[in-house]
């Protein structure tokens, strides 16, 4: 079965009055794939899948922990990448790792492997707007989103260049900090979203410090959408279970789809 | 890009040929940009110039001595062996230099909080320091490992009023250190600033820690002209990230002289040659097959890092340094080497510009040798005593 491309899926559930959810998982550790096709059956609008990186500068503690098992586990990049072929999840895919992964894997390469794969975007955090131009060329040559992220400190200037260039969605940053859950949602997170949403029609999806449905809803009173992490990747690194996974995904889900 | 000038300004995306740039996540970009511009703006005001050439001459005890070493020299088969004593300046290194323009920039922009990272406590020293003396608050990370390796400097930190908090994850040493502090400064940006240790990271770092260390080179050659008629015919200095390497290379940038940056073997990321991209910066990294970034293995904490700053990859690719490197057994007979004939026992980190020297001597005798002697031994005592016994 083929599937819509990320801003496609995004877009159409904006359209439809929805809110997205995007659960974060990291790759290769444990049963991830059946993982990954629980949380698409779930009711996911699209997957991110985590590359694990050896020094994640943006990840807390249970992305870091999560990403030190999978490594030690042997995961590698082309062996994640080689796992999603032929995986029909049914719902977009998007990778999110660091730059020298992709950087040694080759530019171009890596995105015509994306490509291959299936997967439709990528989520790069430490390849800003400024080092953005080899990378996002290669993409844009394969058909891959760019996904670009907007900080609470980026500036109104800024924020408007990097919604110009950025693919699938706009990744807002909801609060100034690395990944992981928070007792409650920073104030931060819905003035960043409601800036976005001002300067740009891509689809505004919050990220960082949502681990909640509740923090969820709440966000997407301005946002269209969330990326969950930690509160998923915990769940992978505590239970292994895809119906633990999948249960958490239909949580969040109904309490997106009931506002 | 050849036409730049060789250890003049980056280009403004910070690249020094194809090396530098500033590869950090969104939310430090406005405050790398912001740090570019108040840099520049300070460094162009001469009353910023005056305060810091204060603090480093009637605190930090610049200039520091340049040293003839006669028996040395002469043990070595008839070198011409010159030590820029950055030992003797306040807190035992070259690092003071960078940290007391930083903590002053700091001050400027209004942050009265500094976050850092340090390997063998070097640098995390100098930084409680100089925010001891500014009144600024002051975190240090440190990796598990090193913390245990260098007790004592965590406990000068500790009494200098900074909190030092461990690197738990990874390889737990420097690199990881580099890691929870950029972590710390994404939560912090706002009221804190990044006292980045080497001539590493996003730009601006590796431009603006250069330049607050440039005073090393500028004093280097005058005091070497001073003393031989002449500049140096080779500068050693060892590279881990490269600061001190980077400050005496720049007086001697546009001369005649022969550039040296020694690596530990354990840790040559130049000498691997695998361009990467870590730490905000593209420069060269040791790295597995798949870009996984692999620990430094060298005596030194001080020089346990896989990177280089993004200058020294250039000044490498363009050829005007050459970046050899020396095991850890040549560094331990340099130590004793320098302590046995000069009286001077160096940290481990400069033991390694001594090593190469002591190792090439056939090919220096006659010439004559600068090397940056960057720190005093002191913190490694404890442990060559293991090594060599009591």
């Amino acid at each position: 079965m083929s599937c819509p491309g990320l801003e496609v899926a995004l877009r159409r559930r904006r359209e439809q009055g929805g809110k997205s959810l995007v659960p974060y998982l990291t790759g290769g550790l444990g049963d991830w794939t059946t993982i990954l096709l629980a949380a698409a059956d779930a009711g996911a609008d699209a997957i991110e899948v985590g590359i694990p990186f050896s020094d994640p500068v943006m990840d807390g503690p249970v992305i870091q922990q999560a990403n030190d098992l999978a490594l030690a586990a042997g995961a590698t990049p082309p062996g994640i990448l080689d796992a999603l072929s032929g995986l029909d999840a049914g719902v977009p895919l998007a990778v999110m790792t660091y730059a020298n992964l992709v950087y040694r894997f080759g530019w171009e390469r890596f995105a015509s492997r994306c490509a291959a794969v299936g997967v439709s975007g990528a989520i790069l955090p430490d390849i800003p707007l400024e080092e953005v131009g080899p990378w996002a060329a290669a993409a844009d040559a394969a058909g891959v989103a760019t996904v670009l992220l907007a900080a609470p400190t980026t500036p109104d200037d800024r924020l408007a260049a990097i919604c110009e260039r950025g693919r699938g969605f706009l990744y807002a940053v909801g609060l100034l900090g690395i990944t992981g859950e928070r007792d409650s949602l920073a104030a931060s997170a819905k003035v960043i979203a409601a800036r976005a949403k001002q300067v740009t029609d891509l689809p505004v999806l919050v990220g960082v410090g949502i681990g909640t449905p509740r923090q969820a809803v709440e966000v997407c009173e301005v946002a269209d959408g969330v990326v969950v992490g930690s509160a998923f990747v915990r769940r992978m690194v505590e239970t292994g279970s895809p119906e633990a996974v999948a249960e958490l995904v239909e949580e969040f889900r109904s309490a997106l789809d009931a506002g | 890009m050849s036409d730049q000038p060789v250890m003049g300004e980056p280009t403004p995306g910070g690249r020094f040929g194809d090396f530098g740039g500033m590869f950090v996540p969104e939310t430090l970009v406005p405050a790398c940009l912001e740090l570019d511009r108040a840099f520049r703006d300070a460094w162009a005001d001469g009353g910023f110039r005056a305060e810091l050439d204060a603090l480093l001459g009637d605190y930090a005890g610049r200039p520091s001595p340049l040293t003839r070493c006669q028996r040395l020299g002469d043990e070595l088969g008839g070198v011409t062996l010159l030590l820029k004593r950055e030992d003797l300046n306040h807190t035992g290194s070259h690092k003071i230099n960078n940290v007391l323009g930083q903590a002053l920039l700091a001050k400027r922009m209004g942050k009265d909080r500094l976050v850092a990272e340090t390997g063998a406590g070097q640098h995390g020293v100098a930084t409680a320091t100089a925010a001891a003396l500014l009144g600024q608050r002051c975190t240090v990370y440190m990796g598990e490992v090193d913390m245990a390796r260098q007790e004592l400097n965590v406990f000068r930190m500790r009494l200098l009023g900074a909190e030092v908090k461990p690197a738990a994850s990874g390889s737990r040493t420097l690199k990881d250190a580099v890691n929870e502090a950029m972590r710390d400064w994404v939560a912090t940006v706002e009221d804190t600033h990044y006292c980045l240790g080497s001539v590493m990271g996003p730009h601006p770092y590796p431009w603006m820690v250069r330049e607050f260390h440039r005073v090393l080179g500028i004093e280097a050659r005058e005091q070497c002209v001073a003393l031989l008629g002449d500049v140096p015919d080779v500068v050693v200095a060892c590279v881990g990230g490269g600061s001190n390497a980077a400050g005496i290379f720049s007086g001697f940038a546009d001369d005649r002289s022969e550039l040296v940056g020694v690596e530990p073997a354990g840790g040559a990321a130049i000498g691997g040659g695998i361009p990467g991209i870590v730490h905000g910066m593209q420069s060269f990294l040791k790295q597995d097959e798949f870009g996984q970034v692999e620990e430094a293995q060298s005596i030194s904490a001080g020089l346990d890092y896989p990177g280089v700053g993004p200058e020294h990859a250039h000044l490498a690719a363009s050829g005007r340094a050459i970046y050899p490197s020396v095991t850890d057994a040549e560094v331990i007979d340099a130590f004793q080497l320098l302590s046995r004939t000069e009286g001077i026992i160096p940290a481990l980190e400069p033991a390694h510009a001594l090593a190469w020297v002591s190792r090439e001597r056939a090919s220096l005798v006659g010439r004559s040798v600068l090397v940056s002697l960057s720190g005093r031994g002191d913190k490694d005592v404890a442990q060559m005593m293991e090594v060599l016994g009591p």
